[in-house]
């Protein structure tokens, strides 16, 4: 027998999906109480690995132990059963549902017919005051935030008294507050004994929480680290298997004309009286990358989908290259030069049930490389599809007929990256570029867009990462509830002044009259 | 590259059709065994035979499935974009009228003119019954179900009194016989479906029908307008996001959609077989049976094609069955059993991926199949294609 000092044990996992092989004979083991941090590039096959734990997928080979029995884990039910419990890299929540019914959601106790809600609540309200989530059980999820509909998904694993909870990739898409407080839910679960596998790609996080650091590369499994003793730039060496440059290096500017101009935007909230964007004025100039920082939730995404034209101002003007643009229609603001990577790549980067080729061309499938009158040319889009893999090393199971749906998260971000930075926008608006990327990929996209920069091309980033934004941006505009509150030179503020001025409590930008 | 793909997938829908079918003729042979025990294999041997009794019979089963392709095509196309077209019934009874109208009252064009003239009619006024639902969605955001269904009955009511009105016939309570030369041409098949000194009523309206398939398969897999069409389909917002003007999209499905219904109302009453509208309250069923049609096709155009002829071979067989004293409501019953079965399509394809294919669908759409039965049809439909890969 072995020793039953693991709670659970995956041993020599291997698990294959049409062209590829996602988890080759890969061993992890949890120790009770711990937190576990899995590590590894885009499509390494982490969230193959724990959707085996959950009983999503059936290994091909390898068997799973629970305090070293041997056990079977056919669906999540069974892993339920197990007290296995996920939070998934794109939750599973259902959006016109409120929280307490999302949260007894398949395990709702009925009685006479009836479903028992007083009880459920209780026992929620118990569960996220004892672990300060503040919840609140009777919100729609749809109008929550990310932060709290994640919330949610812990909740639904205490509440299914779940002791072995898997966390994939859990801070991709909250903010640095909201992250800082998830960890210390964390904590507080692994002090309470539950042991967490938490799949992230930010070693600060892995270094702050992880005890022990599994590293998978290319579905192969490469080691287990104890995370005290590694440094930041092992443990990324381990996984991407060469040295990583986690700074950004880049020249200075040779800035140039003006190529992008918002005047007086103006965003109303369609519910309240609430200026959403109250009065913005920016403009980006050729060879810059200017950034736009603040705090999740502050007029960013309306202000980025009005220059893309997804939303119509409600005051303002839009100049690009010097045209008017503010009523153009989307198409052509795409065909006189304006890149947009989306905030969600889900909602509107890709068409999941495309193939990747498809997704590729798709702000420019019209145009006559790709079509010939009424006829789409295919031979020609896989072949640019395929040159665009290659340089972007956008890794899938079948290359550029792979369903969208199936690539892993980073690698779909990469595909929309791609296609952004290669249609050779004069102005691109990059919202979160970098979301769920692994190190390696964004030293890459980082180093692609400094070149971009470079090349005279003007880049708008809209980042809630503090360290990406004083890495890579030239000149930083703080957005407060929908204002912009300041203008900052990097080179010259702090990362603790930036916070500052995010959250609001300092401004170097009045009100113009 | 793109054939081996809609190969690989091609094998799951058809064995999953061909699933529904089985299930459906076996619940279907039980209830003939309570309806009638003695006929009971006879009757199933004629639902088997369906129209290959002889020649004839194969005649009226290829003139029988022209209109329900037709519709099924209507439904399929609408919803590659992302929507449910159950209007297909209005889109069908109003060009039905157009071109029996025309059929009737434009005797001074030329024969091959006239009855190209009669289509054109239809076609026009099925695309105005499928613009008014398309352009209430696209910038209303009215659910086009409920303004198809509306329609679905100002057209049936519009066509009683319009027939009344223009072209009634008083003795047999329908509409008039459409002149000779509006009548679509046999094409020799008079010659060849025949039975005896019995002829079949087999015209070009089922090469029309088969030709509208092969285009649309054509217009949505090689077409710039098919790739935008099917993108709103799949993510309304991505296409939004990529520059497709969404609204357009929709807008031109439910035109096109409304045309290839009533297109199908025009080859049914313009078939020369003697049949005219009749003046009744009730919707037209042919746009109805173009829902499971769809279904059974999986939305392919080729796949509704052959769907259409197996709804047609079971409403011969059914014919046939009421020699052995089987009453219409049997059938009627056996032929939903199928239909029902049909829309479990969808279902039997993912438990078969699942089977020969492993992994290879993500849990996502174990998840759909398992809401599959619980999610409207819309939602359902869109979601057979494109999934996973082949073997
Ligand atoms: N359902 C599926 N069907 C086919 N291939 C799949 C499926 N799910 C994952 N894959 C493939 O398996 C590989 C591993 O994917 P996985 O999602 O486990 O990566 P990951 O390590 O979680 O990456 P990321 O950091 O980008 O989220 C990828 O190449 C992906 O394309
Ligand atoms: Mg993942």
């Amino acid at each position: 027998m072995e020793a039953v000092e693991y709670i659970i044990e995956m041993c020599n996992i291997t698990k294959e999906f049409p062209g590829i092989i996602a988890n080759d004979n890969v061993t992890l083991q949890l120790k009770k109480g711990e937190i576990h941090a899995l590590l590894g590039e885009n499509g390494a096959g982490k969230s193959t690995l724990m959707s085996v734990l959950f009983g999503m997928y059936q290994p091909e080979k390898g068997v799973i132990r629970k305090n070293g029995q041997e056990v079977q884990i056919n669906d999540p039910n069974d892993a339920n059963r197990l007290g296995i419990g996920m939070v998934h890299q794109h939750f599973k929540l259902v959006h016109n549902f409120t929280v307490l019914e999302n949260i007894i959601l398949g395990v709702e106790t009925t009685q006479k017919g009836f479903l028992k809600m007083d009880a459920a609540r209780d026992k929620v309200v118990a569960l996220s005051h004892k672990y300060n989530l503040s919840v609140d059980p009777d919100a729609l999820i749809s109008d929550i935030t990310v932060g709290m509909q994640q919330r949610v998904e812990i909740l639904k694993m205490l509440y299914r008294d779940n002791e072995i909870l898997i966390f994939d990739e859990p801070t991709a898409v909250l903010t640095p507050q909201e992250i800082a407080e998830l960890m210390k839910i964390m904590r507080s679960l692994a002090d309470e004994g539950k042991s967490i596998l938490f799949i992230t790609h930010k070693l600060n996080e892995i270094k702050e929480v992880a005890s022990r650091c599994t590293v998978l590369r290319k579905g192969k499994y490469i080691g287990t680290v104890d995370v005290a003793a590694t440094s930041k730039e092992e443990m990324s060496e381990m996984m991407v298997g060469r040295k990583v440059n986690l700074k950004v290096d880049k020249a200075e500017p040779k800035i140039g004309d003006v190529i992008f101009e918002a005047d007086h935007i103006c965003v109303n909230s369609k519910t309240s009286q609430k200026h959403l964007v109250k009065d913005i004025t920016l403009n980006v100039r050729a060879g810059e990358i200017v950034c736009i920082a603040g705090i999740d939730g502050n007029g960013q995404t309306e202000l980025v989908q009005t220059l893309t034209g997804l939303i119509k101002p409600d005051a303002g003007t839009i100049k690009l290259n010097g045209a008017d643009i503010t009523h153009s229609s989307i198409r052509k603001r795409n065909t006189s030069g304006l890149g947009h990577i989306p905030e969600d790549r889900h909602k509107h980067g890709l068409v999941l049930d495309y193939p990747l080729a498809y997704n590729l061309v798709l702000q420019s499938y019209f145009e006559p490389r790709f079509c010939r009158g009424q006829f789409l040319k295919y031979d020609e889009i896989f072949k640019y599809a395929d040159t665009l893999i290659e340089k972007y090393d956008i890794r899938s199971g079948q290359g550029a007929k792979t369903f969208a749906r199936s690539m892993s998260g980073g690698n779909q971000q990469k595909a929309i990256v791609a296609r952004e930075i290669d249609r050779d926008p004069s102005l691109l608006i990059a919202v979160q570029p970098t979301r769920g990327l692994d190190v390696g990929a964004i030293e890459y996209i980082h180093k692609k867009l400094v070149e971009e920069r470079d090349l005279g091309k003007g880049i708008l980033l809209v980042s809630l990462e503090l360290d990406e934004v004083m890495n890579l941006s030239d000149r930083i505009l703080v957005i407060y509830e929908g204002e912009i509150v300041a203008e900052l030179n990097p080179s010259e503020v702090t990362i603790q002044e930036l916070g500052l001025y995010m959250a609001g409590s300092k401004r170097n930008k009045e009100k113009e009259a | 590259m793109m054939k081996k793909l809609l190969k690989g997938d091609g094998i799951y829908s058809f064995a999953a059709s061909l699933i529904a079918i089985l299930l459906g003729v076996l619940v279907g042979a039980v209830v003939l065994f309570v309806a009638n025990p003695a006929q009971a294999l006879n009757g199933l041997k004629s639902l088997f035979i369906g129209g290959f009794v002889d020649m004839k019979n194969v005649g009226q089963t290829l003139y029988y499935a022209t209109p329900i392709i037709m519709t099924g095509l209507s439904v399929g196309f609408a919803n590659k974009c992302g929507l449910f077209n159950i209007g297909g019934s209005g889109q069908f009874i109003v060009g039905a009228y157009a071109a029996v109208l025309v059929g009737v009252k434009c005797t001074f064009l030329p024969t091959g003119l006239h009855c190209a003239a009669a289509l054109l009619a239809a076609v026009l006024a099925g695309a105005l019954w499928g613009l008014l639902p398309g352009v209430l969605k696209a910038l209303c955001n009215v659910n086009e179900v409920i303004s198809c269904i509306m329609m679905n009955y100002i057209g049936m009511s519009m066509v009683n009194l319009l027939v009344r009105k223009t072209v009634f016939d008083q003795l047999k309570n329908q509409s008039k016989m459409p002149a000779a030369s509006a009548i679509l041409p046999k094409m020799g098949f008079d010659k060849i479906f025949v039975a005896g000194k019995a002829t079949s009523s087999a015209n070009a309206g089922i090469i029309i029908a088969i030709v509208a398939g092969i285009i649309m398969w054509v217009v949505l897999s090689k077409t710039k307008f098919g790739y935008e069409l099917k993108a709103c389909g799949y993510n309304r917002d991505a296409a939004k996001y990529a520059g497709i003007n969404e609204k357009r999209s929709i807008i031109m499905s439910m035109v096109i959609a409304g045309a290839l219904a009533g297109l199908g109302g025009a080859l049914m009453y313009l078939a020369g077989a003697g049949k005219g509208i009749h003046v009744v309250d009730t919707l037209a069923a042919e746009g109805f049976t173009g829902i499971p049609v769809a279904l059974l096709g999986m939305s392919n155009p080729i796949g509704i094609i052959f769907a259409g002829l197996f709804m047609a071979h079971l409403t011969m067989g059914g014919f046939n069955m009421q020699i052995y004293g089987f009453v219409p409501q049997v059938i009627d019953i056996i032929t939903s059993v199928i239909i029902y079965f049909s829309a479990f399509a969808l279902f039997f394809q993912l438990v078969l991926r699942k089977k020969f294919n492993k992994g290879a669908d993500d849990n996502a759409n174990a998840e759909k199949a398992l809401s599959a039965e619980a999610q409207a049809l819309p939602e359902v439909l869109p979601e057979n294609q494109g999934k996973g890969g082949e073997i």
